[in-house]
């Protein structure tokens, strides 16, 4: 693909290459026909595709996951939308008690090749329900696969190993930064569920994902003017979690912070914690710290700054990683 | 059973009240009283008596209502609120209903129900919290019986059913208005109501703004018969009333109000309007809709034919109509100047009335953040 292209360009496009390169794909969801979408990330696909294959579903997300499981019963491949994060919930009872447990329970005689792409995370500026960030629940969903992209080219690549996946897969677009730009390789360079480290560094590893990836770069360029050398691994996978990436950092730099928008009180950050300290408990100069949300309601606009993790918050937590 | 049963305790207790639902009768199936020229119709279902006076109150509430969203549409422009739905066109179908409303009764609105707050008296400014990002609800709303707006699709119908089941259970003759639009109609949630509604034969009406669009999804994606049929196969009563006529929507939510008071269970009240404008700030109708189709709505606009009807009866005179636009100025500008000196609130908001009680995580967080912040203090940021 020539050039950069922004993450929701990269996506449109990953959707129009599984479209061209497997009939079976089809795309349901409220507003993804003409409109292309709330954030116009199925733009012209109803057009070029038919709206039998881009299908504007009615206003019941319920229905939208639970005919998505019946497609694919019948041998299709669906990709829904959810229209923002916090309208997923009245899909859940569809997709954890259902979607995920559906290969199990017919012994594996059935699949569900079922990519659920959810725009979430805050930053802006939205009413409430439009800025939220659920990935725990579905990570801690045994049959589901959570992945989350911080850039254009994996947007691109993560998207296509999701729909080409056979199990479900919760797709979690980075909303703020659909219109970040980057350039998209000819291959997707990495399996859907490894870890990259994004920055080399030698004195603690920050862990993000989604939006707050570059949050976490821009707190290492930072760190660096005061002499610090931070790594920054983008987590990508969130279930299953390439464990043996982050070890290898964590052992290395000694100090681990985990950062994400998610509130911190039982957030992935504390898995991360849990199993980190359990891999390299003889390695640590430091507990694994966590940088996140609150445990409240997303507040309202005016306010989410301080809710939503930003450098400040991850260079304190470097300074207390660095002060044990 | 329990739908036969609820229609013979409905016709019993409301003698001559003909089914609404009922296929081949010779009414009228969409329920006007006042036509888009402006002259007054009747309906043999719905009389209605007005005097002047209220015919004017109503015209100046329609005016006003507008006033007060176009205000807000501009405000969003200039960057004062983030997000703004606006419901152009749907003046009517709210105040019309907002003021069937008794003292008593309760609205669970969605997030575009500005008219009908502004029926129950709910001082604008508040509604201008959440889309200003100030709060994400800011009123209590026991004070004016004006339940806080619901984003997520159709889930305020279910409240709404749940309050109303309360009443009965106190025996009181209160009634409960919720309101959802056309693409709601398809939530699980809403369907869910319908049900226990009438099972539990609620006093309940479920107030369906039908404005044509879902956002860019026509009607025709959520339904292939008209909405307001639905009820029948629930086992309650549903008409359908011309949203534009701000009469036939008093007369019909009256009724369906009167109705659920009197023990004889929901109504669905599905009143045929149009979203004049996007569907909030930030759509962009043009993708999606021909410039006709909103042309022809505004043949019917809702204050206009009021407007002809008033002038033709010689019901209000030019002083009347100078009047209501001054005081729609006077509201313009109390909007603007409020809006623009709304402070931002405290960051330590996030930690208040998450819980009744004290919670140690809550408390401790909060703590957290507070040294976090202090050790700013003093800073250029
Ligand atoms: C559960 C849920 N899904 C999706 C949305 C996003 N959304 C907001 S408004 C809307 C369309 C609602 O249409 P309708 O019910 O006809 O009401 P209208 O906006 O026309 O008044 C959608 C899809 C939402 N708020 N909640
Ligand atoms: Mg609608």
């Amino acid at each position: 693909m020539a050039g950069q292209l922004s993450i929701a360009k990269a996506l449109n496009e990953a959707l129009r290459k599984s479209l061209e390169n497997d009939p079976k794909t089809v795309l349901m969801g409220e507003d993804i026909g003409k409109l292309g979408g709330v954030f116009r990330i199925t733009d012209g696909l109803q057009k070029d595709f038919g709206d039998d294959r881009v299908i504007d579903t009615p206003l019941a997300e319920s229905g939208i996951m639970g005919t998505a499981i019946g497609l694919a019963l019948r041998g299709y491949r669906p990709v829904v939308e959810i229209q923002f994060d916090g309208f997923v919930y009245p899909a859940f009872d569809q997709i954890v008690s259902q979607l995920a447990k559906m290969h199990a329970r017919a012994l594996g005689h059935v699949k569900m090749p079922v990519t659920v792409r959810i725009p979430f995370g805050g930053g802006i500026g939205a009413v409430e329900h439009h800025s939220e960030s659920h990935e725990a629940y579905f990570a801690h969903t045994a049959g589901l696969r959570v992945v989350s992209p911080s850039n254009a080219h994996d947007a691109h690549w993560m998207l296509r190993q999701a729909i080409e996946s056979d199990d479900p897969v919760i797709f979690l677009e980075p909303k703020r930064r659909y219109w970040d730009k980057g350039e998209v390789g000819e291959d997707p360079m990495l399996p859907l569920h490894s870890a990259r480290i994004v920055r080399p560094g030698t004195d603690a590893t920050l862990i993000a994902y989604g939006p707050m990836v570059k949050v976490c770069q821009e707190a290492a360029k930072a760190a660096e003017e005061d002499g610090r050398r931070l790594e920054v691994v983008d987590l990508r996978s969130l279930s299953p979690i390439d464990f043996i990436t982050l070890e290898e950092s964590v052992k290395r730099t000694g100090r681990g912070i985990v950062v994400h928008e998610a509130p911190v009180f039982l957030g992935l950050g504390a898995e991360l914690a849990a199993r980190l300290t359990e891999r390299c408990f003889y390695h640590l100069e430091a507990p694994i710290l966590r940088v996140g949300g609150y445990h409240a309601p997303y507040p309202p606009s005016r306010v989410e700054e301080t809710y939503l993790p930003d450098l400040d918050r991850v260079l304190d937590a470097v300074d207390r990683a660095l002060a044990y | 059973m329990t739908v036969k049963s609820t229609t013979r305790a409905r016709k019993k207790a409301a003698p001559g009240v003909p089914d609404k639902t009922s296929a081949g009768s010779a009414a009228p199936e969409l329920v006007q009283l006042l036509t888009p020229e402006g002259d007054r119709v009747e309906h043999p279902d719905f009389p209605l008596t007005v005097t002047p006076e209220e015919l004017r109150a109503l015209y100046r509430d329609l005016v006003l209502v507008r006033r007060f969203d176009a205000e807000a549409t501009s405000l969003q422009r200039q960057g004062e609120l983030g997000l703004w739905a606006s419901l152009l066109g749907q003046e009517a179908a709210q105040v019309g209903s907002g003021r069937a409303m008794r003292p008593g009764d309760y609205a669970f609105p969605t997030y575009r129900e500005h008219g009908v707050a502004w029926c129950r008296d709910v001082d604008p400014l508040n509604l201008l919290g959440m889309f200003r990002g100030v709060n994400n609800g800011g009123w209590d709303p026991n004070e004016k019986n004006f339940h806080l707006y619901t984003i997520v699709i159709g889930a305020q119908t279910l409240h709404a059913t749940g309050y109303a089941m309360g009443i009965t259970k106190d025996g009181a003759d209160d009634a409960v208005i919720a309101y959802f639009g056309d693409g709601a109609s398809s939530q699980g949630d809403v369907n869910e109501a319908f049900t226990f509604a009438s099972v539990y034969n609620s006093p309940v009406v479920f107030f369906c703004q039908n404005n044509q669009w879902a956002i860019s999804e026509p009607t025709t994606v959520q339904t292939r018969i008209p909405l307001f049929r639905r009820a029948s196969g629930f086992g309650f009563p549903g008409v359908r009333v011309d949203g534009n006529d701000v009469l036939a929507c008093l007369a019909v939510t009256r009724w369906a109000l009167d109705h659920a008071r009197t023990g004889q269970g929901p109504v669905l009240v599905e009143a045929f309007t149009y979203r004049m404008g996007a569907h909030t700030t930030s759509d962009d109708p043009t993708r999606y809709r021909q410039t006709e189709e909103t042309e022809a709505w505004k043949a019917k606009d809702p204050i206009l034919r009021l407007k002809a009807h008033l002038e033709k009866e010689g019901l209000a005179d030019e002083a009347f109509f100078a009047e209501v636009e001054a005081e729609s100025e006077k509201l313009g500008l109390r909007v603007r100047e409020g809006v623009r000196s709304m402070p931002d609130p405290d960051p330590t908001l996030i930690f208040d009335h998450v819980y009744t009680e004290p919670h140690p995580l809550v408390d401790e967080e909060r703590a957290e953040y507070e040294a976090y912040a202090a050790s700013f203090e003093g800073e250029q940021h």
